[in-house]
């Protein structure tokens, strides 16, 4: 999976789950209340097999957990039909309680540590471990078939334990995830038997050696997902050419940096059903022949849509995609150095994008020729070749980023890393663009006004949460008065996750938005002048959200402690600076709504308040 | 506490200010709840205008800004808050120290990096990036002194790239560029904790394709051009020219919007076939000329020698103005001589 969401879409709410326990214990004694004949009435108009049915085709999480308010039949029909179970923060619940009120889960999604723990802020040994859920499911769901992390930590005599206990195993997706070797992948390739989807996305691996791959057996056929590419160490291309060769119904594969332009074109060759595709490195030295060959093998690529990977690429031999390129729906350049002009040759073939992710080397030229030739793209992500490089101003600006709003109307979905912007500009994109709803904007240095009138990005921010009503997410940058976040409270009722970074001026800014935003369920700020008065304005409302994460504010300890006694439902977590006093600021505070009580597995670091 | 007169980088000082978000913080005091904990802010003079401190570039640890700093960024008093009868609130000092304790004790952990004042001189593009660099410096009083000094060592440390934790693949810092820019090298300079936020696995592989693509056998040698009075730097690859025409053309384009194109319109024929002499002839016509910095660290004239030994020996670029190179090319001439 490219994308940083985990397969089942939207969250469960936990706040559904929450409310729907607090609710099982007062429908139970309205059911024990109500007479019984309306009761007989509602059943005999509505069979439970039809019930039952209907409610078994239900996916979407939210819909489930709305049933399931519904009354107790209704509760109890979709606990029993439910299969996947999407949990947005693992120690809101526990095994337990999911193994208690679920008996047929066969899919589990979990994600694990505060999303900053991506950029290091989280210490090491924070949490997150799964293994605790692998134990209570070996036993209460035997018959799991796919587990799918984020920000998890699994280890290696997990992933074997995994793939010891459960015969049935199907998929398994790992994204951001920490605590595991190569070895771990080797136990999964050699036991799980039936194993359709292996996906190792960007994780803090510890990389022993490509001999993992080799462990799938000579007899194993079923694999249709296969994603290695951020596993770094040469894998043995034989034993990759005869696993493909196989599993016919390999339908996505994403190899890494190690396989060349000559083993691709076997890969290909042999595998023209292919709909994802990842290459590895895209720059050897080909003969004529061979680059033909290449060619060819594209040529006869009929259903990849998605095409990601290009590590090192000549833009000499892109060409080579275009038999693939005018299909293309998905195309992920952002591990591959491309200049404006090498990415505009490429985009005229390519009419059908929908998503597109670059690196900032193609500059505002490349972002033109994205305006001009992608006019169904709904989702672009640029990001920074080299984001520390201060001396050389490179990369997008936000002639860029308007340029590619006049061109892609229909573009919802945005992820920008620039040097430099505007609040014109982005009224602009808005103005061009109305229906985003996810605008994660970064200016890289921190607290850097809008370039040419010298003025807060305020007006920017504004112009967003006004003009685009169904904004859910929104990460915001730049220098940022308090006005900006009375705009995000007033204006964004939709939004659900929200990041702050180096702005605000006052306690307001973040009241504003606790105030406000009504659907608000993350919010993650650091290094802003927020402090006690604005962390507790939000009491109530961090019940019904899923997380709040606040480090290097103003917030103290004391602060987190009434914020911990008024609000027993919730986990107010507090991680210590070593050698800082328990009285003073409380430097990285995280907190969270849950119904399994305070977490006994935290390190000495991280205090509970 | 001495308020020393700062000037950001667009000759503003503290004093001159705009009305802006007083009415903001008005607002919040009377809209804010009663918890008895709640700011005051206090309406001294600072508070009800913005510096325009508040928009200037800085480096500096987050929330260890001098006191003056944190008035104007959080638009209150912070002194202030040492009124408060409970003791929840910090001064700033505290937030001083505790700021560059956590960038050192993370320094410590290894796994993180924070801002630091660049250590060396830098070149024009400083003051584009804010004077603000050098002048919180020396307007910070010794208080600060301590914070600084615990600040270098372990940004020194950091960027020789000892990751202290036992994962490899931890938080790398500073993707260094080839060794051609050792003439500024940046030394001591770090990051933000966690900024911008990109995850570990992408920032090493860029890291590692930066490096790559800069010692790529096939030839890539990345030397940075500056040109005097503009605000940022380019990077161009000299293997991708082959002869001094192409190089001067490239250049040209790269900076045609400062004024490099007054080379043509000094009425000079137009390009073709231009020998390496030529290159000498249009720069010596134009307000500009092209130098360089050699092996050596001397600066000398593009275009006294052949051109495989200029890129052998060039380490940066640096488009000057005619009236500073006046005494190169003799000693570009004697250089030349005395190595041949």
């Amino acid at each position: 999976m490219e994308s940083s969401e985990l397969k089942g879409g939207k969250d469960s709410q936990i706040s559904d789950e929450l409310s729907e326990l607090r609710m099982e214990s007062s429908e139970l004694k309205k059911a024990k209340e109500s007479p019984i004949s309306d009761e007989s009435n509602r059943r005999s108009s509505f069979p439970d097999e039809v019930l039952d049915r209907v409610i078994s085709l239900l996916n979407s999480h939210r819909d489930r957990s709305s049933v399931s308010l519904v009354c107790k039949d209704w509760y109890n029909m979709e606990r029993w039909s439910r299969t996947h179970i999407f949990i947005g923060n693992c120690y809101s619940v526990s095994p337990e309680i999911v193994a208690r009120r679920f008996p047929k889960i066969r899919s589990l999604t979990l994600k694990g540590k505060p999303r900053f723990s991506d950029f290091n802020l989280v210490p090491q040994n924070w949490g997150a471990d799964v293994h605790a859920w692998l134990v209570v499911f070996a036993a209460k769901y035997p018959f799991l078939e796919e587990l799918r992390l984020k920000r998890m930590t699994i280890s290696d005599a997990s992933l074997e334990f995994l793939a010891l206990s459960f015969p049935n195993f199907k998929a398994l997706s790992l994204l951001s995830c920490d605590g595991f070797s190569t070895n771990g992948l080797a136990a999964i390739a050699t036991h799980c038997k039936n194993l359709t989807e292996l996906d190792i996305h960007e994780n803090d691996i510890d990389d022993k050696g490509g001999g993992w791959l080799s462990c799938f057996p000579e007899s194993f056929t079923s694999l249709e997902v296969l994603n290695f590419a951020n596993v770094t160490s040469d894998i043995n291309f034989d034993a990759l050419e005869r696993l493909i060769g196989r599993c016919k119904s390999m339908r996505v594969l994403k190899v890494n940096r190690g396989i060349s332009l000559e083993q691709l074109q076997r890969i290909l060759a042999n595998a023209p059903q292919l709909t994802e595709l990842g290459t590895g490195s895209f720059t050897q030295e080909l003969a004529q022949r061979q680059y033909e060959e290449l060619e060819s093998a594209f040529n006869n690529c009929k259903n990849i849509h998605t095409l990601s990977g290009l590590w090192e690429v000549k833009g000499l031999y892109l060409p080579a995609l275009y038999p693939v390129s005018t299909r293309l729906t998905f195309l992920n350049l952002s591990y591959a150095v491309l200049q404006s002009d090498e990415l505009a040759k490429l985009l005229v073939h390519c009419p059908q994008l929908r998503r597109l992710w670059v690196l900032d080397t193609v500059e505002d030229k490349g972002l033109e020729a994205v305006g001009s030739n992608c006019p169904l793209l709904e989702e672009l992500r640029v990001f920074p070749a080299d984001p520390f490089d201060e001396e050389i101003v490179h990369g997008v600006t936000e002639a860029g980023f308007v340029a590619v709003s006049y061109g892609c109307p229909r573009l919802h979905y945005v992820l920008y890393f620039c040097r430099q912007m505007t609040n014109a500009a982005v009224a602009t994109v808005v103005q061009n663009c109305p229906d985003f709803t996810h605008f994660r904007l970064c200016i890289m240095t921190p607290g850097q006004p809008d370039y040419l009138t010298n003025e807060p990005m305020d007006e920017a921010f504004g112009a967003v949460v006004k003009t685009c009503t169904k904004l859910q997410r929104l990460s915001v940058s730049g220098y940022l008065t308090d006005l900006t976040f009375e705009y995000i409270g007033r204006y964004a009722k939709n939004l659900e996750t929200l990041s702050v970074a180096f702005a605000g001026s006052s306690d307001w800014g973040m009241q504003c938005v606790l105030g406000g935003c009504p659907k608000l369920r993350k919010l993650e700020i650091r290094d802003c002048p927020f402090g006690n008065a604005a962390l507790l304005s939000g009491l109530e409302k961090y019940e019904s959200m899923r997380s709040l994460w606040m480090s290097a504010c103003n917030v103290t300890m004391n602060g987190c402690r009434l914020l911990a006694r008024e609000m027993p439902r919730l986990n107010v977590e507090v991680m210590k600076e070593e050698g800082s006093d328990d009285d003073g600021r409380a430097d990285k505070v995280y907190i969270y709504r849950s119904i399994a009580g305070q977490r006994r597995d935290a390190p000495s670091s991280v205090l509970t308040l | 506490m001495s308020t020393p007169l700062e000037h950001d980088y667009i000759g503003l000082t503290e004093s001159s200010s705009m009305e802006r978000s007083s009415d903001k913080i008005s607002s919040s005091s009377s809209s804010s709840s009663t918890h008895p904990i709640e700011d005051k802010p206090s309406k001294t003079a600072k508070d009800t205008c913005l510096n325009l401190k508040e928009t200037e570039l800085r480096l500096g640890l987050p929330g260890s800004q001098s006191p003056e700093r944190k008035v104007s960024l959080f638009g209150k008093d912070l002194e202030s808050n040492n009124d408060k009868s409970n003791g929840l609130s910090v001064s700033p000092l505290k937030n001083l120290v505790s700021g560059a304790k956590r960038g050192f004790s993370d320094a410590i952990d290894g796994s993180n990096g924070k801002w630091v004042f660049p250590m060396n001189g830098k070149s024009d593009v400083e003051l584009a990036k804010g004077a603000a660099l050098p002048s919180p410096r020396g307007g910070l009083d010794s208080k600060s002194n301590p914070q600084q000094a615990r600040v270098s060592v372990p940004a020194m440390k950091e960027v020789g790239g000892i990751p202290q934790s036992p994962k490899p693949v931890q938080d790398k810092k500073n993707p260094v560029p080839p060794s051609n820019d050792h003439a500024t090298a940046p030394a001591a300079k770090a990051q933000v904790v966690g900024w911008p936020p990109i995850r570990s696995f992408r920032k090493n592989t860029m890291a590692s394709n930066l490096a790559k693509n800069s010692e790529d056998a096939a030839g890539c040698l990345y030397v940075k051009v500056s040109m005097d009075g503009a605000p940022y730097l380019r990077k161009v690859d000299l293997k991708t020219y082959k002869n001094y025409m192409e190089l001067s053309s490239a250049l040209e384009k790269m900076f045609s919007c400062f004024t490099i194109g007054q080379c043509s319109s000094n009425g000079l024929p137009v390009r073709d076939g231009l020998s390496e002499s030529r290159l000498m002839d249009l720069l010596h016509g134009s307000e500009y000329v092209l130098t360089y910095e050699d092996k050596d660290g001397d600066w000398m004239l593009v275009g006294d020698v052949p051109w495989e030994m200029f890129t052998d020996s060039c380490k940066r670029l640096r488009i000057m103005k005619g009236s500073e190179a006046i005494g190169l090319a003799p000693r570009a001439m004697e250089k030349c001589k005395s190595q041949n």
